[in-house]
């Protein structure tokens, strides 16, 4: 029996996690983390935290290890940070990339005093305070211009707002806004429109050849899209749970 | 000082070494010195394509992890004087490329010679990645069909931000090289046309080569096809394209548009 399935929706939203970096030889950095974690229980408790590995010199089974040493401090490994190809694996966190810093949070000064609970619960509470006066705060009202045409592989990431590029976005390249999306060029990748929740956000390029396109999480794929359409100028925008295309006369 | 070119694709099979070997030949035999460098290390071709494969000694591993000195590492053509080859390692694999290592042979041999080519292997990987490290200039083969084209885009993105000149925020040159070009198929729609391929890799074009069987004859028989046969059509399009490398405004002319233009002649007479 056919029914009209529930549109599944894809949205794009970005958390904030502690980034580690641990240095080697790790069982000196190791050392200095349960000296931390002895200061203050729990710390990395329910937090996600992400391997931040990159220029490191490691080979998989070292990362395997120490990935299983953080596990049994229950620091749960989320994602890896600056991984090499070689270095990841369907046994191994996942890879992430794109992240932006925040102001550097180091726990080890902000814990100096030894009374055990009432401080570790301070300092808890301090440092949660801590990441979310750092966490970046979302406003949908910058834009972002890109001159160069956006390679196959390559993704622009731009919550904070619109994104314009001038030039094309090639296949297997993607462009991700929180803002509408301009492309004064040949649209062959993905883009990602209005994904902080933003549902008045629209997808305008010169010549449609796109993969897919998003706006606040409702997609429409290559195949959903008018033949048509395809070559031409078009804009994209929402109108209820829909997508709506329009030639741009 | 000399300049260092990258041939590279993405993809495997598009003509980066037969390419490599014919702009080497052809730049050579203007007097020039140049290095051609395989870079392919454990699928090395470019000995067999320049027919120096019963003369490899030593190996551009060799040479990296100091086992030999470069000059002894170097092959000289027995053709043209100025044209050197430094082989690849084929029992080796790529791991045992160093940057550090790279970057030593690519610096000493800038000093020696006036092109130094480099021969970079398929994919994205370490050796592909290191080939181009050090480039100056960037040679992109594409063959006229999609997954070639993306796969170059790919390369060009990686050009643009993972070489020490996009490292140090100058621009590297770059070259459309578009190979195994076949008018006749072109004609009928199966190819990509080349204005396609140039508005989806918007850089500037360095030469068409046309599919030709004496880029596969030259092959076997261990000679660059700018030496096999300098009045092929092939060949005469790497010498165009290394005019323009060196930096001569020479208009690029599509193969097979003459050709075609007789075809429709005959086919009217035929009909």
């Amino acid at each position: 029996m056919l029914t009209k399935p529930r549109p599944i929706r894809l949205k794009g939203r970005s958390f904030l996690a502690l980034s580690l970096a641990p240095e080697l030889p790790f069982e000196d950095w190791l050392a200095g983390l349960d000296d931390l974690a002895a200061r203050s229980a729990g710390f990395f408790l329910r937090r996600p935290v992400v391997l931040d590995i990159s220029g490191l010199d490691i080979k998989k089974a070292e990362l395997r290890t120490l990935v299983d040493e953080l596990s049994q401090r229950n620091v749960r490994v989320m994602g890896l940070e600056g991984a090499r190809h070689s270095l990841l694996g369907p046994d191994m966190p996942p890879a992430m990339n794109d992240g932006r810093p925040a102001s550097d949070f180091d726990p080890s000064a902000e814990d100096e005093s030894d009374e055990a609970n009432e401080s570790v619960a301070a300092q808890d509470a301090l440092a949660v305070e801590t990441i979310e006066a750092a966490g970046p705060s979302v406003q949908v009202t910058g834009s972002l211009v890109v001159t160069e045409p956006v390679r196959s592989g390559q993704s622009v990431f731009f919550p904070e707002g619109d994104v314009t590029i001038i030039g094309s976005v090639a296949s297997g390249a993607e462009i991700v806004a929180g803002g509408s999306i301009h492309v004064y060029g040949t649209l062959r990748g993905r883009a990602l429109a209005g994904t902080t929740g933003n549902g008045s956000a629209r997808i305008f390029c010169r010549k449609l050849e796109a993969e897919m396109m998003a706006i606040d999480g409702f997609y429409l794929t290559a195949e959903d899209m008018e033949p048509d359409l395809r070559g031409r100028a078009v804009q994209v925008w929402l109108e209820g749970h829909a997508l709506k295309t329009g030639i741009l006369s | 000082m000399g300049k260092v070119i990258v041939v590279t694709s993405g993809k495997g099979g598009v003509g980066k070494t037969t390419s490599s070997a014919a702009l080497g030949a052809a730049l050579a035999q203007n007097g020039d010195k140049v290095v051609v460098v395989d870079f392919d290390v454990g699928l090395r071709n470019l000995d067999l394509v320049m027919g120096a494969e019963r003369r490899v000694v030593y190996d551009l591993v060799n040479v990296i992890q100091g086992e030999a000195k470069l000059t002894q590492a170097l092959i000289r053509d027995k053709r043209v004087e100025t044209l050197y080859l430094l082989p690849a390692s084929q029992t080796r694999d790529k791991d045992n490329l160093t940057p550090e290592g790279v970057e030593k042979v690519v610096a000493s041999l800038k000093k020696a010679f006036d092109w130094v080519i480099c021969d970079s292997p398929a994919g994205i990987e370490r050796g592909a990645t290191l080939a181009m490290r050090h480039a100056d200039i960037a040679i992109v083969v594409t063959n006229p069909e999609v997954s070639s084209v993306r796969d170059s885009d790919r390369i060009i993105g990686l050009l643009d931000s993972k070489t020490l000149k996009a490292e140090n925020g100058e621009r590297m040159e770059k070259h459309l090289l578009l190979t195994r070009y076949d008018s006749t198929r072109a004609e009928r729609g199966d190819m990509l046309k080349v204005d396609d391929v140039l508005e989806i890799l918007s850089i500037p074009l360095l030469g068409i080569i046309p599919e030709s069987m004496d880029v596969l004859r030259a092959s076997n028989l261990g000679s660059p096809v700018t030496l096999a046969d300098e009045n092929s059509a092939p060949s005469r399009a790497y010498f165009d394209a290394v005019r323009r490398l060196r930096g001569e405004a020479l208009p690029v002319t599509v193969p097979g548009e003459r050709r075609s233009f007789f075809g429709k002649l005959f086919g009217r007479k035929a009909a």
